[in-house]
């Protein structure tokens, strides 16, 4: 496949502050790329450059292999879902989605068919007329999508455009964006802080950090195998120890918990446990499987993604772990106690 | 209907009080006054004389239709003046700089309208500052007149207006957010087509509000056209001065003042019309 958006080594400095450090990656054509990352980590100033609001201090980027350097925003093929949707109050539903085809003087018959073909795409006929202060959350978010795919961009910047909606809306829309990606085929280029976001809808995620990238990745290889321990506690739920030794193929967690973790060849500081990764009451014949007696803490009941919290005998450390099966625990209490296990893959280990 | 208490009453006092005896029964003496007319046997009658004395005498209509123009006018170059300034006030520097600047701006105000008059004499005079610096520097040789002409007395009411237009101006821009300039932007506009497309539509409520402002407060000034005007800057505030205050002709006076108020309401009515504005909407 080829490379709609190449990325080279972008540096964006604000005075001595640095958002956004030495950033390369390549983005395929028709693909659907999240930046992934919390507040401040530099995603939007990222997102800003490539849509030419914000000028890089170093690096180049390309889009379709032509160098951006000087291209003001107006003439890139790349088109900015904004956060917060900044869609044209003074205008109808129309008159917004057809005010990018103006622009480029199309003959008015022309624009008319553009605008009722994407109106139709997105769900949207016979809101023509009306002001977008009239339409719900959902209805402008596909306002503020069809204004800018209308004008068939090489690529579609989303930045954080679900995060005003409410949770159900939310994960209506996630599923909507997908689907309507997968038919237009336009890159787009997604940024936001809620991972389940970015992993439902991706076919790959750069998780971002303090202005750099700490892993681009498929979003299952992403929450398999972090490559880091930011990217472990950030992508998914997981139980995080700080390591106080390692010796012979042995751990010890700072409270005083022993795991066998074989064959690192680094000193490890961090350890990670997904909730999920842990079996109970694990049958005697399982392999590799590191054994740990517990206590019950609290039971979290949240329907589907019910968890126990539970304190380890040995070094009262407490983890989280998930009861996907309520049926067949629904018996356990608060105080009782639990064997718990957990395979030695599952035990993630990180140098920082 | 709700039941109202006793202090919903008693705040409204002060509230009916203004509009009764300040507005609503100087306005009825007046309007009752300008059909008030003394015929040849010096009884007082009702009669249309006191308005048709406007339609006769040409030198009324002339400066009527003066005044209008002139105020129209001035209200445009009070906008063209400061919308740059107050996009500059809100969109360009920071807020903690632009709070500032505008008290610097508001000071004229403080003032009084007669004193920044007398400054822009000193201005404007044959021997004034301007002529001075102009002279000196070898532009020109003998002083340009602007004291006593229309110019100056355009000066005069686009500085002491002007201020009132800002203001509701930079509350519109302020609520304008950044991203629709950036959103137009990103979808193809120039900056022309921004400031034309979305800032001056956005604006268009603040615009009016601050544009009615200024042009009642321009077609009503006496002290500017008086003072800085030239003998062929005629303003209808003068003329309705004179009625009152040199022939002592209040009857007239009042018809003259209605034909005043008469004429900046339908100005107004009609610059709503125009730009599809309600008054609700521009007065809120």
């Amino acid at each position: 496949m080829s490379h709609v958006l190449e990325i080279k080594n972008i540096t964006k400095k604000f005075g001595d502050f640095t958002a956004v450090e030495l950033v390369s990656f390549n983005v395929e054509d028709g693909g659907f790329f999240s930046i992934l990352g919390g507040s401040g980590c530099g995603k939007t100033t990222l997102l800003r450059v490539i849509a030419g609001f914000e000028k890089e201090t170093e690096g180049e980027l390309l889009i379709r292999g032509e160098s951006m350097k000087g291209i003001p925003p107006e003439k890139r093929a790349v088109n900015i879902v904004f956060q917060n949707l900044a869609l044209f109050p003074m205008m109808n539903v129309q008159k917004n989605v057809a005010f990018g085809l103006q622009r480029q003087k199309l003959p008015a018959k022309e624009v008319n068919t553009r605008v009722t073909e994407m109106l139709e795409r997105v769900g949207l006929v016979g809101f023509e007329k009306k002001k977008v202060d009239d339409l719900s959350g959902g209805q402008r978010q596909r306002v503020a999508i069809a204004r800018s795919l209308v004008l068939r961009p090489s690529i579609l910047l989303l930045d954080e455009p679900l995060g005003a909606l409410d949770r159900k809306l939310r994960e209506h829309m996630k599923v909507e964006l997908k689907i309507l990606q997968k038919e237009i085929g336009t890159t787009f280029i997604y940024i936001t802080h809620d991972q389940s976001e970015a992993l439902v809808m991706s076919d790959k995620v750069a998780v971002m950090n303090e202005g750099r990238f700490e892993q681009l990745d498929t979003p299952k290889n992403l929450y398999k195998n972090p490559k880091t321990s930011f990217v472990a506690g950030f992508v998914g739920e997981s139980n995080e120890f700080d390591v106080l030794s390692y010796a012979d193929g042995k751990l010890t967690t700072k409270n005083g918990c022993n795991l066998v973790k074989p064959d690192l060849d680094f000193q490890p500081k961090k350890l990670f446990m997904r909730p999920e990764a842990f079996i109970l009451n694990p049958s005697e014949g399982l392999h590799d499987i590191e054994r740990m007696d517990m206590k019950i803490k609290a039971i979290l009941f949240d329907g589907s993604n019910t968890k126990i919290c539970a304190i380890i005998n040995q070094s009262n450390d407490e983890v989280l772990i998930s009861l996907p099966q309520n049926a067949q625990f629904e018996d356990l209490q608060e105080g009782d106690d639990l064997k718990v296990g957990i395979h030695r893959d599952d035990l993630k280990c990180y140098q920082d | 209907m709700k039941k109202r208490s006793g202090t919903f009453y008693l705040l409204m006092v002060p509230v009916l009080l203004w509009l009764v005896v300040l507005i609503v029964i100087p306005h009825l003496d007046m309007f009752f006054r300008s059909f008030r007319f003394e015929n040849d046997d010096g009884l007082m009658v009702f009669s249309l004389n006191n308005y048709l004395s406007f339609f006769e005498d040409k030198i009324y209509w002339l400066t009527f239709v003066q005044t209008a123009l002139y105020s129209i006018g001035v209200t445009f170059l009070a906008f063209v003046v400061t919308f740059p300034v107050a996009f500059y006030l809100t969109k360009v520097i920071a807020k903690k700089y632009s709070s500032f600047m505008v008290l610097l701006l508001l000071i004229p105000i403080w003032i009084g309208e007669l004193v920044t008059i007398y400054g822009w004499m000193i201005l404007l005079s044959d021997n004034g500052v301007i002529n001075n610096f102009l002279i000196q520097i070898g532009l020109i040789n003998t002083p340009i007149e602007m004291l006593y002409t229309n110019f100056s007395m355009t000066i005069g009411l686009l500085y002491m207006s002007m201020l009132f237009m800002i203001v509701p101006m930079m509350s519109a821009l302020e609520s304008l957010d950044d991203s629709l300039i950036e959103a137009a932007s990103d979808l193809g506009a120039s900056k022309w087509t921004i400031f034309r497309q979305i800032i001056i539509p956005y604006t268009t409520p603040g615009i009016a509000s601050g544009g009615i402002i200024v042009f009642m407060l321009v077609i009503g000034d006496y002290v500017a056209p008086n003072i800085l005007g030239g003998k062929s800057s005629l303003w209808f505030t003068e003329q309705i001065y004179n009625k009152f205050l040199a022939t002592f002709n209040w009857n007239e006076g009042a018809a003259f003042g209605f034909l005043l108020l008469l004429l900046s309401s339908s100005i107004i009515w009609l610059a709503l019309k125009l730009t599809g504005q309600k008054l609700e909407k521009v007065g809120s």
